[in-house]
């Protein structure tokens, strides 16, 4: 089956190298070289889309990035589905399956097309009029009817399969756009030595020479110049050429956002291959070389499959070998257009006429076409098309001077349209270079730059090839630093492409829709309405009626509404304003931006040095930051109350041993290091003697407690400081920064040596009993290390600090061992604790074992607005010292007010009742609602070892309740039980003359 | 010696030659942070001058000092290097701190003809021979890691990193290589 509107040669395709491919479950065939576009072009597919908001049948428009309509969707396999991709851009690949949006059930038959008959109510603002009250039918009727009708396209379901990376590059000059400015841009800048990127988003570098037939740059065919050049650059080993590269967004400091397409266009892409890759590439020096985009001319039922912009025919003509139709009409404001009516014209397709606008039309283009005897109509306006889903005729009118209308209408099959073109500032806008308003070509033009950028050829408004090549070679000079001169030899027909821009004149009724923006359904009516109704700013305008806002980001319709709002309101372009210019350029994807940042990937997994033997044992985990630790570690079929009840028991009978290793460490050294600890934290340290631990509490300047940790004297000049796992690193960032900002004074030095050090904390009764076999160089008796003593020793041969500390409330060593030897000597101190009843044990059980001795976790039992006597913890404060970071605020009268919520423990009267972390408490269980909430539960667990429940609470003024009932509403399956009762009592638990730690 | 089994963060991890990704040397480690004043005498038991330019090694034999800061050098040297000793000797006396860390991180070599194309995935540094010549060190990033990244060849960079962030940027450096290879020109010399 030969592809009816395919030419019988010419193109940039290989004919022999046929691709099957479907379209809405419909079997075709392209060529290799196709985009889904021309390869539908190319069987006479147009209808290929229905319309946002009327549900119009709608075609091809473009050829490129712009196109507004052709949005499919392709499916790879079940979970490689992508939709909102422009047809113009898809590459064809054999086997290619690719489907139609927002029609249902079909696109021949949709159902939304009702829409189109409910336009006169569906106008601007038909949102805001309309869904207003009854205000309580917002919630379940308004907005899932609106959402369910919103967006675009469906998403994939399933999880991405596909691959993503990220590149960071720089260079010295980046190349957006390989067309002819932009080659001649990066040739003048790679000649200079610099480093040199060239990005275009299609697959083939060249822009509109691919597009071109004619002409001779230098004394070649452009088709040779383009090659010739390209090679010439390839072998340049200081340029990267980087197709199917779309430059998406431009950010502060020439940083330039680009995505490179690696496996769309492959027919069986490599397993394992990357789908895309993000380049964030710096760039000393940015060329804008974007080309110009083709403007539609706005009149009514411009929308029809079968109208189409003439530079997209001419591309399909040149680059794809096929022509839009049999018969075809040409509507025109400039001579651009002439090009491809000449071009198709050669073809052997008949053009039916061309309606120029203008009264009169001169140059060399228009003399050609009058040459070849093509009927040329001036002053001629298209004012309307035939058709349903494909255009079958154009209606043509003539104005006679006075208003009136003499129209004819014109059997065809396709209608190309220019007005004119407008150059792409896209990026130059994202980068806040200032946009110039040009009159003469009714457009925006780049004025001043923010950043090292240059703009060279269509994009600043040089449209003529040897303008285009000229500019780019004198603007890649310049960007690399080494202008040298160089003038291109151009030979070929000049065109004026002033064109037209707003709405054609026409004597159609209202019921007839001209579109704007084709992608949102925005009719001129919509923008009368706004400025009927009082808006004046484009950017008021743009949100009521939705113009430019769609996934094209109005790159086709951005320079007509603004002329058609400017007519309205009789003001000049510039006092409409215009509306910022965002990234992403083309929608990109969300996987790119993901890059690797997925799965174990997404973050850092951190694992102590004794992980590993925990996985051995069957340990479950938990996240604390970023770290893996083990919360406890079931036998046979344990559940976590089982397993966690077992091990405290250990701990409080025999012994336990316990991973802390993530605790932050912090090596203070210097001979101030005692003098910044007093500057620090609440607790006086200059009296702390080497060898001896003390616990250290941190507040922020507002006087609230941020961190908390036992900190020991290994020297006059040497502190250990442990923080908080999840504090570590804010901890020691706020210590540099007192350090270096307000004590630059002192000499001391902070490193961090949290992972330095593995960390096995021995807790229990038998602690020491099975360390004295392990441990050379250290008295372990209490009288040489007393609680709170920590000595440096050898353990099984490996350096030590020991620690003698505990979380628990029993006789508890840390034994600190260089992380290399953490597994090695866990598993030595585990073989020694064997006939001593040692257990390991999780997070679970600390929690547990510090909640029974009234041990706070700061960021559970506090949150950021816990004093330390709010904590009970006023004993740690170094009263005499003359400041600490905190000091001033904790003098603040309010937070010594006696209502503050302070920490107690709390009781239930149902000992088998276990309170929910976070649960409020209250006076009494009959106050109205809404009740006084007078605290709230900060930790709560069952206790082993009490034979019942014990909670944690910050109540107000909870110190002076001792004793009092109160009550926390839990949740129940029948409701709320605002019945249970606590009773307020001391949060130590458990030992509370603390002599199990002397043991 | 100790007779105890070390365990390294990358123990196990292996790739292919062709990728030119290696779990770096075990060497001792020390933070040295110190004023001017102490410089004179750390470079006499250093054997060398502590590098004053910002971002800059120096080495002599085994021994290599990594600038990270005004007053912050890591040093690495062989494990059983007494330099640990004569450095606390040297200093006796002079305000300065040296901390043990060699436990704390672990090395990565990253080498051969896509040695920047792998590191370039995570890092956002210039790694052209300009901006970075071969000498550099830098704390820097990889991804969501804190590295040193130090340039010990024109095609070869030594990656220190703490040992829990260690298997991330491996598998990260790993993951990256299955794409095809790029051609940034900051591979080349300009």
């Amino acid at each position: 089956m030969s592809a009816p509107f395919r030419t019988p040669v010419g193109g940039r395709i290989d004919r022999a190298r046929r691709l099957r491919f479907s379209f809405d479950g419909k079997p075709y065939e392209g060529v290799e070289g196709d985009t889904l576009a021309s390869a539908l072009l190319a069987n006479g597919v147009h209808l290929v889309g229905r319309s946002f908001k009327y549900h119009r049948p709608r075609g091809i428009l473009a050829a490129g990035s712009d196109e507004p309509n052709a949005l499919v969707a392709v499916q790879r396999d079940a979970a490689r589905y992508t939709p909102n991709l422009r047809a113009t851009e898809v590459e064809l690949y054999d086997g290619l399956i690719a489907e139609s949006q927002n029609r249902w059930p079909s696109l021949e038959l949709d159902l939304g097309a009702v829409n189109g008959l409910l336009a006169p109510f569906l106008s601007a603002g038909f949102y805001y009029k309309t869904f207003m009250w009854p205000r309580k039918a917002w919630g379940r009727l308004y907005e899932p009817l609106i959402r369910r009708a919103a967006g675009l396209g469906r998403s994939p379901t399933e999880p991405d399969p596909d691959l993503y990376h990220h590149r960071y590059a720089h260079c010295e000059v980046l190349v957006v756009g390989a067309g002819p400015a932009g080659l001649a841009a990066a040739l003048a800048a790679g000649q200079t030595g610099v480093r040199v990127m060239l990005a275009d988003e299609q697959d083939r570098l060249g822009g509109s020479l691919l597009s071109a037939t004619d002409g001779r740059i230098d004394g070649q065919a452009t088709e040779a110049w383009l090659a010739e050049t390209l090679a010439a650059l390839a072998a340049m080993p200081n340029v990267v050429l980087l197709p199917r590269t779309i430059a998406f967004g431009y950010f502060p400091h020439n940083m330039v956002g680009l995505v490179e397409r690696l496996t769309d266009h492959l027919s069986a892409p490599a397993p394992g291959a990357p789908r895309e890759r993000l380049w964030q590439v710096r760039s000393q020096a940015v060329v804008l070389a974007a080309g110009a985009i083709e403007r539609p001319l706005v009149f009514p039922d411009n929308d029809r499959p079968g109208v189409m912009l003439a530079g997209a025919a001419r591309t399909y003509l040149n680059r794809y070998g096929v022509t839009p139709g049999r018969r075809l009409v040409v509507a025109t404001g400039h001579d651009g257009a002439y090009r491809t009516a000449l071009d198709l014209h050669r073809a052997g397709v008949e053009i039916a006429a061309i309606a120029d606008v203008r009264p009169e039309a001169r140059g060399p283009l228009v003399q050609a076409a009058r040459d070849a005897g093509l009927p040329i109509r001036s002053g001629c306006v298209i004012t309307g098309t035939k058709g349903v889903r494909r255009v079958t005729a154009a209606r043509l009118s003539t104005l006679d001077g006075h208003g009136a209308f003499a129209s004819d209408v014109v059997a065809c099959d396709a209608v190309l349209m220019s007005g004119g073109f407008t150059p792409s500032v896209h990026l130059f806008s994202q980068s806040r270079g200032k946009l110039v308003w040009d009159e003469a070509i009714s457009a925006y033009l780049p004025g001043e730059a923010a950043e090292r950028t240059h703009v060279a050829g269509a994009g600043r408004g040089q449209f003529g090839l040897a303008q285009a090549l000229d500019d780019g070679w004198a603007v890649g000079g310049v960007a690399a630093g080494a202008a040298r001169p160089r003038r291109f030899v151009v030979e070929a027909l000049e065109a004026d492409v002033k064109g037209v821009a707003g709405a054609l004149p026409h004597d159609r009724g209202p019921g007839f829709k001209a579109f704007v923006d084709w992608q949102n359904d925005v009719v001129t009516s919509d923008l009368k309405l706004a400025v009927r109704e009082g808006f004046r700013s484009i950017e008021h305008i743009k949100r009521y009626t939705t113009t430019g806002m769609a996934t094209d980001q109005g790159k086709t319709s951005n320079i007509n509404a603004l002329s058609i709002v400017a007519d309205l309101l009789d003001m000049p372009v510039p006092q409409i304003g215009l509306t910022a210019f965002r990234m992403p350029y083309t929608p990109i994807s969300f996987g790119s931006m993901a890059g690797l940042a997925r799965g174990d990937l997404f973050d850092p997994v951190r694992t102590t040095p004794i992980h590993a033997w925990a996985v051995g044992r069957g340990a479950v985990f938990e996240d604390v930051s970023l770290w893996k630790r083990a919360r406890y570690f079931p036998r046979g079929g344990e559940d976590m109350e089982a397993a966690v009840r077992r091990e405290c028991v250990a701990v409080r009978t025999a012994c336990g041993v316990f991973d802390a290793s993530t605790l932050g460490k912090i090596e203070v050294v210097g001979p101030d290091a005692a003098e910044f600890l007093n500057r620090m934290y609440v607790n006086p340290w200059s009296k702390l003697a080497v060898g001896r631990c003390r616990y250290g509490l941190l507040c922020r300047e507002d006087g609230f407690v941020m961190d908390d940790g036992v900190v020991g004297r290994l020297a006059p000049d040497r502190f250990h400081v442990t923080t908080s796992t999840g504090g570590a690193p804010r901890v020691l960032a706020m210590m540099e920064d007192y350090l270096q900002t307000e004590w630059s004074d002192l000499q001391v030095w902070l490193t961090s040596t949290t992972e330095q050090w593995a960390v096995i904390a021995l807790q229990g009764p038998n602690a020491r009993a099975i360390l004295s076999g392990l441990v050379e160089g250290v008295d372990l008796s209490p009288q040489a290390l007393p609680h709170m003593g920590v000595a440096e020793g050898r353990i099984c041969g490996a350096p030590m600090r020991l620690f003698r500390v505990s979380f628990t409330g029993e006789l508890g060593f840390e034994v600190n061992v260089p992380s290399d030897f953490g597994q090695a000597v866990w598993e030595a101190v585990w073989a020694a604790g064997q006939a001593q009843g040692l257990t390991a044990y999780g997070t679970e059980t600390m929690h547990v074992l510090r909640a029974e001795k009234g041990f706070i976790v700061v960021g559970q039992d506090s949150d950021g607005t816990a004093t330390p006597d709010d904590l009970g913890l006023s004993w740690a404060i170094g009263k005499a010292k003359p400041d600490f970071v905190g000091k001033r605020s904790l003098a603040r009268p309010t937070m010594a007010d006696p209502k503050r919520k302070q920490l107690v423990g709390l009781l239930t009267a149902d000992p088998g009742l276990v309170l929910e972390e976070g649960a409020q408490i209250v006076l009494s269980p009959d106050e109205a609602p809404p009740m006084r909430l007078i605290g709230h539960v900060t930790s709560s667990y069952h206790s082993a070892t009490l034979g019942r429940s014990i909670a944690m609470a910050m109540v107000s003024g909870g110190r002076a309740r001792m004793g009092e009932t109160l009550y926390s509403p839990r949740p129940t399956p029948k409701g709320f039980d605002t019945a249970v009762q606590v009773q307020v009592v001391s949060p130590v638990f458990y030992d509370p003359e603390g002599a199990r730690v002397n043991g | 010696m100790v007779d105890l089994a070390l365990h390294r963060p990358l123990d196990g991890f292996q790739t292919t030659l062709e990728l030119g990704l290696a779990a770096g040397p075990m060497f001792a480690r020390s933070s040295l942070r110190a004023g001017e004043a102490a410089l004179t005498r750390a470079a006499e038991a250093l054997g060398f001058d502590l590098p004053q330019t910002a971002c800059r090694s120096a080495s002599r034999g085994d021994r290599h000092a990594l600038w990270l800061g005004p007053d912050e050098w890591l040093l690495l040297c062989a494990q059983d290097d007494a330099l640990w000793e004569a450095l606390t000797a040297a200093l006796s006396g002079e305000p300065h701190s040296l901390v043990d860390v060699s436990s704390r991180q672990s090395a990565l070599i990253v080498s051969g003809p896509q040695a920047i194309d792998l590191i370039s995935a995570g890092c956002p540094l210039d790694l052209g021979l300009i901006a970075f010549p071969i000498g550099m060190c830098t704390r820097t990033l990889f991804g969501k890691a804190e590295i040193v990244l130090w340039r010990t060849g024109e095609a070869q960079f030594h990656i220190e990193v703490w040992r829990s962030f260690a298997r991330y940027v491996w598998e990260g450096l790993q993951a990256t290589h299955s794409a095809p290879a790029s051609a940034d020109p900051s591979r080349e010399r300009s």
